[in-house]
């Protein structure tokens, strides 16, 4: 097997490509008029020896493998393709995501007292990334079951990109119709309850980190969920523990209540939120529970990049 | 070297409690520069058969081999190297024609502004420039089905692997997209692997046809040769304008074979006795009864009949 010259600029070799750059060598001249690609010139010196080689000993060229496409450019291109898909229907959407969180803290403000500011905090802060639960475990898993079901992952798994970035272009997607909900929910249970909001630029980070490792468990859900019906079922079921495990403070939850809190990725940032809005902040605690968050985040990303490519194989 | 080389595949599927052979030990070869066709009927098998070219199936035996390399081992390569065009499209539903297309190509790895120029070139060729801003969800089914091939032909790939790429598609559009395959492989060489169930693409693009039927392949050679194995039988068709006059003797011995579809008669015969039965029929009284006929060689899905094929599902439209 004869193999071809280096492919450049993501585009492979073919037999027409390397049949003019040998011409272009045989002939002397700098460039065939009419050479398609632009990378032609570059790589006409380094198809020399090999094209010359290839054609002359009469064996047929075998084109050279492409590059996987690399995750910014793939993340880029899926965030735009999946933005640009009707905003119409996902207005209403967000409209009650933040609807839900903002009545929770109305509903609360009623029940708690405004002096136990902790308690104030942990509240505002698990509604807040409730917003991104009913965004990154509700919405995705509704998505990729979807897609699963109508045999569209395809489309994906034939194309040469990591299944990371289809995971978090989707999600990333969804993401930015949230934004404006989390910004509208920590803003309206800071003021309710009292809250300083100087620490807010936080809900940045904390919303990305939680939304990235709650959008792992979302899409392997979706993914790995044998009927769309139930991947949509998991998705809800996920932000009902997210709302529960979230909002009711810490210590006041029965005993497996702590052990599954932990183990929820959402719960550390929400404590990193509810830090910034004590009046003494311990950064370092935030750091920390934030580290974690990015751990998780990738991890369950993984995970949902394999259920990615088990679900569309099966 | 060829594009693919599939020996012994096999995959088998679970429906209900029963085993069914999707894929009964294919062997097939598909050289480089070919526009390749499987046609098929319904359910013979073809889909599984190139989502396991695709990597997006694991076969339960047999090898496939994709340019050498080695399909079942690194099932990651097919998208590397081929262009899939599966037969959903709900990935890209409701974006926009153009943005489809673009994003498409920057997945491949085109840089920003290579896939915006293939993208107007291939829009063009297609002939989608008029509803390119529009989404896919608010154009006619046709047209979804074009920006789809579409967004297999950016990226330059030198191999195309296409499910019913003309499904849903008029005949202008139809030809559109079998000259843009039959450019590809002209001028760079392209290997198009073409899944239909149209004997009328089958006969006009395909440089050779594999024809499946319930997981195995009956037949594999150009349409030509294999229209060859078919004797030298005439297709005789005859549309009746009335019921047919029993008394007529043409009538009695051509309805004895005729496969009779309402008061539409196919016979299959050889050219003699077929000219016969027509300067009969055209001279006698039938010839009231009679509203069209037409003659015609042996098509692929004549081919496919009698090579044992039991399906009635091929088109001929």
């Amino acid at each position: 097997m004869t193999v071809a010259p280096v492919a450049r600029g993501g585009l492979p070799t073919t037999p027409a490509r390397v049949a003019r750059a040998q011409a272009a060598i045989l002939d002397g001249a700098a460039m065939p008029a009419g050479a398609a690609s632009a990378t032609a010139s570059a790589t006409a010196g380094a198809l020399a020896v090999d094209a010359v080689d290839a054609v002359a000993s009469g064996v047929p060229v075998v084109p050279a493998l492409p590059g996987r496409t690399p995750f910014p450019a793939a993340f880029v291109a899926v965030y735009r393709g999946q933005l640009s898909r009707g905003r119409v229907a996902r207005m209403p959407l967000m409209f009650v995501a933040t609807l839900q969180s903002v009545g929770i803290l109305l509903l609360l403000r009623g029940v708690v007292s405004v002096s136990d500011v902790r308690t104030c905090a942990q509240v505002v802060a698990g509604c807040t990334v409730l917003v991104v639960a009913f965004v990154a475990l509700n919405l995705l898993a509704q998505r990729f079951g979807a897609l699963r079901a109508a045999g569209a992952l395809d489309y994906y798994l034939t194309l040469p990109i990591p299944g990371t970035a289809v995971v978090l272009g989707t999600a990333a997607s969804y993401a930015t119709f949230a934004t404006p909900g989390v910004v509208v929910t920590a803003f309206t249970g800071a003021l309710l309850f009292d809250l300083p909001l100087s620490g807010l630029w936080i809900l940045a980070p904390v919303a990305l980190l939680a939304g990235a490792s709650l959008a792992g468990i979302g899409a392997a859900a979706g993914l790995l969920a044998p009927r769309p019906e139930l991947a949509t079922v998991a998705g809800q079921l996920g932000m009902s523990i997210v709302l529960f495990l979230g909002i009711i403070p810490a210590d006041r939850l029965p005993g497996v209540g702590w052990l599954v809190r932990d183990a929820l990725p959402s719960s550390y940032a929400v404590d990193a939120l509810t830090e910034t809005f004590l009046p003494a902040v311990r950064w370092g605690v935030v750091a920390l529970d934030l580290g974690v968050c990015a751990l998780v985040a990738l991890a369950t990303l993984a995970v949902a990049a394999g259920a990615l490519r088990r679900a569309g194989t099966a | 070297m060829h594009t693919f080389a599939v020996r012994s595949l096999t995959r088998r599927h679970r429906s209900g409690d029963k085993v069914v052979v999707a894929n009964d030990r294919i062997d097939l070869d598909v050289p480089a520069g070919e526009v390749f066709g499987i046609l098929g009927p319904n359910g013979a098998g073809k889909t599984t058969l190139v989502r396991q070219l695709m990597g997006l199936l694991r076969p339960h035996e047999g090898s496939i081999e994709l340019f050498g390399h080695d399909v079942v081992a690194r099932p990651d390569l097919p998208a590397r190297l081929v262009a899939y065009l599966g037969q959903s499209d709900l990935a890209l539903a409701e974006l926009p024609v153009v943005t489809a297309v673009e994003t498409t190509a920057r997945m491949r790895g085109l840089t920003r502004s290579a896939a915006r120029a293939e993208r107007d070139a291939v829009l063009d060729e297609l002939e989608l420039a008029g509803v390119a801003d529009r989404p896919l969800g608010k154009i006619s089914g046709g047209q979804r089905r074009l920006a789809c091939v579409a967004t297999a032909l950016v990226g330059a790939r030198p191999v195309l692997v296409l499910d019913e790429p003309t499904t849903g598609l008029d005949p202008r559009s139809r030809r559109a997209v079998w000259a843009a395959l039959r450019r590809r492989r002209d001028e760079s060489g392209v290997t198009v692997v073409l899944i239909t169930h149209n004997v009328l693409e089958a006969e006009t693009v395909l440089d050779r046809v594999a024809v499946l039927d319930t997981g195995r392949v009956i037949a594999c050679d150009t349409p030509g040769r294999l229209k060859a194995l078919v004797d030298a039988d005439v297709r005789l068709e005859l549309a009746w304008r009335e019921d047919p006059p029993e008394d007529d003797p043409t009538v009695r011995w051509l309805g004895l074979d005729a496969r009779r579809a309402g008061r539409r008669w196919t016979v299959r015969m050889p050219p003699e006795r077929a000219r016969e039965a027509l300067a009969l029929l055209t001279s006698g009284p039938a010839f009231a009864a009679l509203d069209d006929f037409s003659l015609a060689t042996p098509s692929l899905e004549d081919v496919y009949l009698s090579l044992g094929g039991t399906s009635r599902d091929l088109e001929r439209t």
